[in-house]
């Protein structure tokens, strides 16, 4: 469902600066399946990610989505591609400070103008089911770090992502709430969920649910696919 | 509560509380019409020209004067220093020379 | 409720979070806004008011002044010029009128002593206007003395005092009979300080005041509305004067403003960027910036107006009004007739709520276009 074609990501280009973060992957993920991308610091894994995720557009290569070029794009589409396809977990969790949980859940549906009522039940929804209802009005800020992470999570699922991408999820929490996540994302995986994560955290591939772990260095593949 | 609904509220209660000043300025103006009517009377009976604010600044009590070139004064016992002397009271030493009080 | 008005209602809900969540810094601008939007419509509401009221007014006087020069300055004109002047086509009534200034010492007031033609003024009685009476202490009976041309004192009793209604026009002045006048003054029979000239047909006046100056070169004929225009520049001159007064609290404002809208923190950077990478458009953030501006700019004018209208038509303008009527011995008092012409307060509008939300726009127009992939590291 997601295939990429000689994707390279130059940033700088022609500069004294230049950086190749990306050079030149081919990769084609199924959907419904969990993939772990891994590789040492530096190795393009958040860059990819950003790519998939239509962050940020590729200096050269193809991009599909679900069959349809997505490199192409104009903005709007790209945007609109974006938040109704998929759903993004931060490193650093980002959730506004001094705004409550309940809105930081809510924030990637509001350009969609949907009933409030709707959203609302939704957000409390995903809310109750991570156990954050109690939580639901506290500040961002005051949420212990594996609160803020099932709150980003919460926000990454409100406009029902068929997609899910995390980059360094675990980077923040113990080892009990990294394996929590990671039970989590099986549940989602299993719901159907394309689930992509960046880490270099061995209880993120050693997880049960992981199909299949992509190694990256110098933004190439480790071992290419076989094309075809 | 929405915090937008709490703000179309306020901005509800905003332009109400404007609508209400602004009728009642125009019930008072009607209500003013009659001194209005009476300030013309006293006008047209005294042959009137000018309007009486500052009485000691011609420029403003008296602007009908021909000789414009002491319109700027404000006080007559004060060297003209409009505009400032419009805001300003000439300093005491001033006035004081400016003619005895009468016993 | 459709889908675009549901979204612009989210994102004024999540405005009103983000200028929520910097409260202490929001609240002190608001504050700010307010106050230079109250000082400016107060001034504004206020110098109209004067403004109208005085056309309103002097819009019954005498269409033609006609007073004498000397050397420049005005002198006492003879009486015989009104019968030629009376002989000008479309001329109606001319009549002279007898008034002068007297200073009076004891209160270091000036006062407006006036013969009139149209009230009868028994001799060695005067009226006196309610300014007078307020700083003489002077009620009906009372004697009141001044010091004639010669040095010598010149007593009248008071026969009334004017009505407050008209204080606006009457507070200083002096009603006496022309005889007492005359003597009071060392005025000569025959000598008028001008005259006043009635013309029927607005469109004639200027025609009439050039035969007049034709007739009589040494005279210098006023029109009505050079009369009205000098009260307008005199009151657009302190309103002037005050706005440069207030200018202190606009370029505070402004800096203020300034630093709220273009120094863009690192935070704020980030957090536009969270928006566009949680799936916002460039158009979406902007919109929402807008927003925040427009609830601040809206709620300033809207306190700042309904203030300044409480201000200036309910609580005579205390602030504004020794600066814009001026200071006076003989303050009159009078109650401003509530004039606001809904153009005027277009105009505010426009002026404050325009120029603080693009204000607030534009600095984000930059930070708003990044990619979003910037959020993925940092
Ligand atoms: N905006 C940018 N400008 C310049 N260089 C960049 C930019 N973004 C990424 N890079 C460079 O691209 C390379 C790949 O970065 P990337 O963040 O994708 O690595 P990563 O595998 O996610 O590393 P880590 O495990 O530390 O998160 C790095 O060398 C980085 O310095
Ligand atoms: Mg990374």
């Amino acid at each position: 469902m997601i295939e990429l074609q000689e994707v390279r990501k130059v940033f700088h280009a022609g500069r004294p600066n230049e950086q190749v973060a990306v050079a030149g992957v081919s990769l084609t993920l199924e959907a419904g399946k969990l993939t772990v991308f891994r590789g040492p610091s530096g190795s393009g894994k958040t860059t990819l990610l950003s790519l998939i995720g239509c962050m940020a557009r590729p200096t050269s290569g193809r991009i599909f989505l679900k069959g349809r070029e997505i490199t192409s794009l104009p903005v709007r589409f790209l945007t609109d591609l974006r938040r109704r396809t998929f759903g993004f977990i931060f490193q650093q969790f980002h959730l506004l400070a001094g705004v409550s949980v309940l809105e930081n859940v809510m924030l990637p549906a509001y350009p969609l103008g949907e009933k409030y009522r709707h959203l609302r039940a939704r957000a409390l929804g995903w809310l109750e089911r991570l156990g954050l209802l109690s939580k639901a009005g506290a500040k961002a800020e005051w949420l212990s770090g594996g609160e803020a992470q099932r709150v980003a999570i919460a926000r990454a699922l409100i406009n029902d992502p068929d997609i899910l991408i995390a980059d360094e999820p675990t980077a923040h929490l113990d080892t009990r709430l990294s394996r929590e996540f990671m039970a989590l994302m099986a549940d989602f995986r299993a719901a159907g969920t394309t689930i992509l994560i960046a880490s270099h955290d061995p209880l993120v591939h050693e997880a049960p649910a992981v199909d299949r772990v992509v190694d990256l260095r110098d933004g190439r593949l480790l071992t290419p696919e076989a094309p075809g | 509560m929405r915090k937008s609904t709490l703000f179309f509220t306020f901005l509800a209660a905003a332009v109400l509380a404007l609508g209400l000043v602004l009728a009642e300025a125009r019930v008072r103006m009607r209500g003013e019409l009659p001194h209005l009517r009476q300030e013309v009377r006293v006008v047209q009976t005294l042959g009137l020209t000018d309007l009486c604010l500052a009485t000691e600044a011609r420029h403003t009590r008296h602007p009908s004067q021909a000789d414009w070139h002491s319109a700027f004064q404000s006080h007559p016992g004060a060297l003209d220093h409009f505009p400032s002397g419009s805001v300003l009271l000439p300093p005491e030493r001033v006035l004081k020379g400016y003619g005895a009080p009468l016993r | 409720m459709g889908p675009l008005f549901a979204k612009q209602r989210y994102l004024l809900d999540f405005a009103l979070s983000c200028l929520w969540r910097r409260r202490g810094k929001n609240l002190a601008l608001l504050t700010v806004y307010t106050l230079v939007v109250f000082a400016v419509a107060s001034v504004m509401f206020f110098t109209q008011a004067l403004k109208r009221e005085a056309a309103l007014v002097l819009g019954a006087t005498p269409e033609l002044l006609v007073q004498k020069l000397t050397l420049g300055r005005h002198d006492l004109i003879p009486a015989d010029y009104t019968h030629r002047i009376r002989e000008i086509r479309g001329v109606g009534q001319v009549t002279g009128r007898l008034w002068g200034y007297y200073y009076d010492p004891q209160v270091r007031a000036n006062y407006t002593v006036l013969a009139p033609q149209g009230v009868e003024v028994p001799e060695r009685t005067v009226l006196v206007g309610a300014g007078i009476a307020r700083v003489r202490h002077l009620t009906r009976g009372a004697t009141l003395t001044f010091q004639g041309y010669d040095g010598k004192p010149y007593s009248f009793q008071v026969r009334g005092v004017l009505s407050p209604e008209s204080e606006l026009l009457s507070a200083d002045l002096i009603l006496m009979s022309a005889a007492d006048l005359r003597r009071l003054f060392g005025l000569p029979e025959g000598l008028y300080t001008d005259l006043t000239v009635a013309v029927a047909n607005p469109r004639e006046v200027s025609t009439v005041a050039a035969k007049i100056q034709e007739l009589y070169p040494d005279t210098r004929p006023i029109v009505r509305e050079e009369i009205r225009r000098t009260y307008e520049a005199a009151f657009d001159w302190r309103a002037g004067i005050l706005l440069a007064v207030l200018s202190g609290a606009l370029l505070a404002f402004l800096i203020f403003a300034w630093d709220k809208a273009a120094g863009l923190s690192a935070e704020e950077r980030r957090e536009i960027g969270l928006l566009k990478a949680l799936g916002w458009d460039t158009a979406e953030v902007l919109q929402l910036k807008f927003w925040e501006g427009a609830v601040v700019s809206l709620t300033a004018f809207f306190l700042g107006t309904v203030g300044a209208c409480l201000h200036v038509f309910v609580a005579p303008a205390p602030l504004f009004a020794p600066v814009i009527k001026g200071w006076s011995i003989l303050y009159p008092r009078f109650r401003l007739t509530p004039f606001i012409s809904l153009f005027d307060l277009g105009i505010l509008f426009f002026f404050t709520v325009v120029p603080y939300t693009v204000a607030t726009i534009v600095p984000v127009w930059r930070a708003a276009s990044m990619d979003p992939d910037q959020v993925m590291r940092s």
